[in-house]
């Protein structure tokens, strides 16, 4: 005989499980089964295009193998990886900055810096990008101060691109940093920081050894998600360089869709897919195990 | 808490059905896809109207766009106006990005447009995916077609592998170099009055010296270099340079050609144009999407540029009605051939595309659709819209009236078609045009001519496999 307790129990996990059945759903429809198949196709040589968009077949491993000797490919994880530093550093340091800055300056400075920071989180991608190239353009804001204090005009989207879409990434993701420091930073007790103070630390001794170890778990999250999101950055490269000059900003992303839609080649570019997203899968291990010691 | 459980059922409900919803429109099964049939059926004839969806690239121009007008005419003179319905429903794109969402929309039965302008490169691509209408019935009842008013060698061009015809082609084009008189004179290329014509790529770059030299405000030449430009990076730029050196891109039992003196000449000229010398436009100009319209409706028109390699079809921005109109364009530029490397012979070269009208294999409006080909091929109708394009036509009648024949370089343009060689026909010439691209932007920008040619061979090798590439 069941025991009565036990009963209701069984009851409530059903009823729930009754409830959570459309997220269920929805998981499965548009995040599991897309998944298994983009690892499904990324072993065919199926196109867009040609006689393989109408008889593709499984291929094997073949789309790894020819992805591993792909110069291109190994550039792609190279520029991939140079964006990711670069933007994330950017990304949390001046968030961290701002943030900082903002707790402890005065009313008016709060007021001017927040709405500039946040603009460029608001803005969607392509607008960023927009904005990014007025900027770097030849004939835009950038060189116009150049010469403005006597310098030369640089062509940025050619002679930089990498360090063009980092700083066009970096304004759009760092308003997301500081406002998860300036959450941070208002949870840590005014008390510590005074305290440190009287036994005789200076500003900067106060902020690496005081401020920072109580937002590290801030710091690691932070991270973690600035990460993924920059890892899946496509529209703002796109619209600023489309991945050029040459191969100079192709990410993975970008070789991503040139090889599927521009090459027609759907099973190679599903592959890379797979690699971006192995990429992401460590990452976030990476992080969580971060997050865990902190714990 | 009764209120909260009802509320709870009524959530679950309202999701689950909207997730039905969302799903409706993917099942293939049964009744699903029916009423998707019936709900497109309806669609297509709105008011007792059929609808025919007519699919084209728009480069910017909207309504201005000659085929854009073309299609509107044609339809206003078309008798069955009043029965069927016309959407143009143009995709404003890059080249390159054109043919992707182009593919895209062939392959789905619910994007599927009745009508497309098909690239006659891509046509085979597209055959071969079973994307396009096999048209052997249609044109065997059309007596223009059968009559030889087309070009044979247009009908060869919309012709599959298999025998069948895919398209009705509606213009052809040759390449070749626009030179500025004014300017090439002022640089001491030639005297006044005097036709240029260069017998090999040194007396090119001798040019492009002395354009530079006296000319320093002026772009030397211009040939497009970059991915954003598509097709025409690989067929007028680099394509017309390795045919010139003799070679192509394909050998006669169907390997592609990933390493040969030929491409180590041709990359090499583009890096003696873009990098080594510099007379080329500067990268910013040249590696995106806009690159071949800044060449025609502003840099050579307004005479910042001294030679451009383009096709024909440029001269419509120079028209009156053009983008970009100039007077007496005909006086004012002249036009010479591509010489090849060394001049040998046959001492000039140009390569010939063209695009057809082609309906989609998905379209379920496919006899009122040929109708309407039909009509717009109707010399009067196609007269207007070819010249307005400023292509070559591809109807013997049209090229024979007095107002095709007069307009400015299409004698010595026509001239170049009777020795004109075209891409391969093969359908994975598509794909292997994008890694082209690829290289020939990565050598404009600095990567090494070895380094390029041996990406190139990995990409077509992955591309058509490794026992379709060879090396020479």
């Amino acid at each position: 005989m069941t025991k009565p307790g036990r009963a209701m129990t069984i009851k409530e996990e059903a009823k729930k499980s009754v409830l959570l059945l459309p997220a269920l759903i929805l998981l499965i429809a548009f995040f599991i089964i897309p998944i298994i198949l983009t690892v499904y196709y990324s072993f065919t040589n199926m196109a867009l295009t040609g006689a393989n968009a109408k008889n593709f077949q499984f291929v094997g491993l073949r789309n790894y193998t020819k992805m591993l000797a792909d110069k291109n490919m190994l550039k792609s994880i190279w520029n991939t990886f140079q964006f990711l530093v670069g933007s994330l550093l950017g990304q949390t340091v001046l968030g961290f900055l701002i943030a900082y800055f903002m707790k402890h300056k005065a009313k008016g400075f709060r007021s001017v810096v927040g709405p500039c920071i946040l603009a460029g989180w608001v803005m969607p991608e392509v607008v960023v990008a927009l904005c990014s190239l007025a900027f770097f353009d030849t004939n835009g804001t950038m060189n116009t101060i150049l010469q403005a204090i006597h310098l030369p005009p640089v062509k940025w989207l050619y002679a930089h691109p990498m360090l063009s879409v980092i700083i066009a990434n970096v304004w759009h993701g760092t308003a997301f940093s500081m406002l998860n420091f300036q959450s941070a930073l208002d949870n840590v007790s005014g008390d510590i920081e005074e305290a440190a103070r009287v036994d005789g630390a200076n500003r900067i001794q106060t902020l690496v050894r005081i401020i920072v170890p109580c937002i590290k778990d801030t710091i690691a999250t932070n991270t973690m998600l600035n990460t993924l999101s920059t890892l899946g950055v496509f529209g703002l490269i796109w619209a600023m360089t489309g991945g050029g000059p040459g191969t100079a900003t192709t990410t993975l992303p970008i070789y991503m869709y040139n090889q599927g839609l521009k090459n027609f080649q759907l099973g190679q570019g599903t592959a890379i897919g797979m690699v971006l997203l192995l990429v992401g899968a460590v990452c976030s291990v990476i992080y969580t195990k971060v997050l865990k010691t902190e714990d | 808490m009764k209120a909260k459980k009802v509320l709870g059922l009524l959530m679950t409900v309202v999701m689950a059905t909207g997730l039905l919803a969302c799903g409706g429109g993917g099942t293939t099964g049964g009744s699903a896809s029916e009423s998707q049939e019936a709900s497109k059926s309806k669609d297509k004839n709105s008011g007792g109207k059929q609808k025919i969806t007519f699919c084209f690239r728009d480069d910017g121009l909207g309504k201005d766009n000659s085929l854009w007008k073309w299609v509107d005419a044609a339809y206003a003179s078309w008798d069955k106006k009043d029965e069927v319905e016309l959407d143009v429903a143009p995709i404003t794109a890059s080249e390159g990005d054109y043919f992707t969402k182009v593919a895209l929309q062939l392959s789905d039965p619910s994007t599927c447009p009745d009508l497309v302008a098909e690239d006659t490169f891509q046509l085979p691509n597209d055959v071969s995916a079973g994307y396009l209408t096999n048209l052997d019935d249609y044109v065997k009842d059309y007596e223009d077609w059968q009559s030889g008013k087309y070009y044979a060698s247009m009908q060869k061009a919309v012709t599959g592998e298999d025998g069948s015809v895919y398209g009705i082609p509606y213009c052809t084009d040759t390449r070749g170099i626009f030179y500025n008189r004014e300017l090439m004179t002022k640089a001491g290329v030639i005297a006044e009055g005097e036709d240029w014509a260069p017998k090999s790529w040194d007396d090119v770059l001798d040019a492009c010296a002395k354009v530079k030299e006296k000319l320093p405000d002026v772009v030397p030449f211009w040939c497009n270099a970059g991915v954003a430009t598509g097709e025409a990076t690989s067929m007028q730029t680099y394509e017309m340079m390795l045919y010139g050196t003799g070679e192509r891109l394909i050998t006669d039992d169907g390997k592609w050609i990933v390493k040969s003196q030929g491409m180590e000449d041709t990359l090499k000229f583009l890096q003696d144009i873009y990098v080594k010398n510099e007379y080329g436009p500067s990268l910013d100009l040249v590696l995106n999407g806009q690159a071949s319209n800044t060449s025609a409706r502003e840099y050579f028109p307004q005479g910042k540029l001294a030679m451009s390699l383009d096709g024909i079809w440029i001269t419509g921005n120079w028209k009156e009605d053009g983008a970009a109109p100039v007077e007496n364009y005909g006086e004012k530029f002249g036009l010479a051939a591509m010489p090849t490397s060394k001049g040998q012979d046959p001492g000039t070269v140009t390569l010939a595309g063209g695009w057809s009208l082609s309906i989609p294999e998905n379209s379920d409006q496919k006899d009122i659709t040929f109708a309407f080909i039909q009509h717009m091929m109707e010399p009067d109708t196609y007269l207007k819209a070819v010249t307005s394009m400023g292509n070559i036509c591809t109807r013997t009648d049209t090229a024979e009236t007095e107002e095709y024949a007069k307009q400015p370089f299409f004698d010595v343009a026509t001239q170049f078609l009777e020795t004109a060689d075209f891409r391969p026909q093969n359908d994975q010439y598509s794909s292997v045009s994008t890694s082209i691209q690829s290289m020939v932007e990565a050598v404009v920008s600095g990567t090494s001519v070895e380094d390029a040619i041996t990406q190139y061979g990995a990409d077509v090798a992955r591309t058509v496999g490794d026992d379709a590439v060879v090396e020479q």
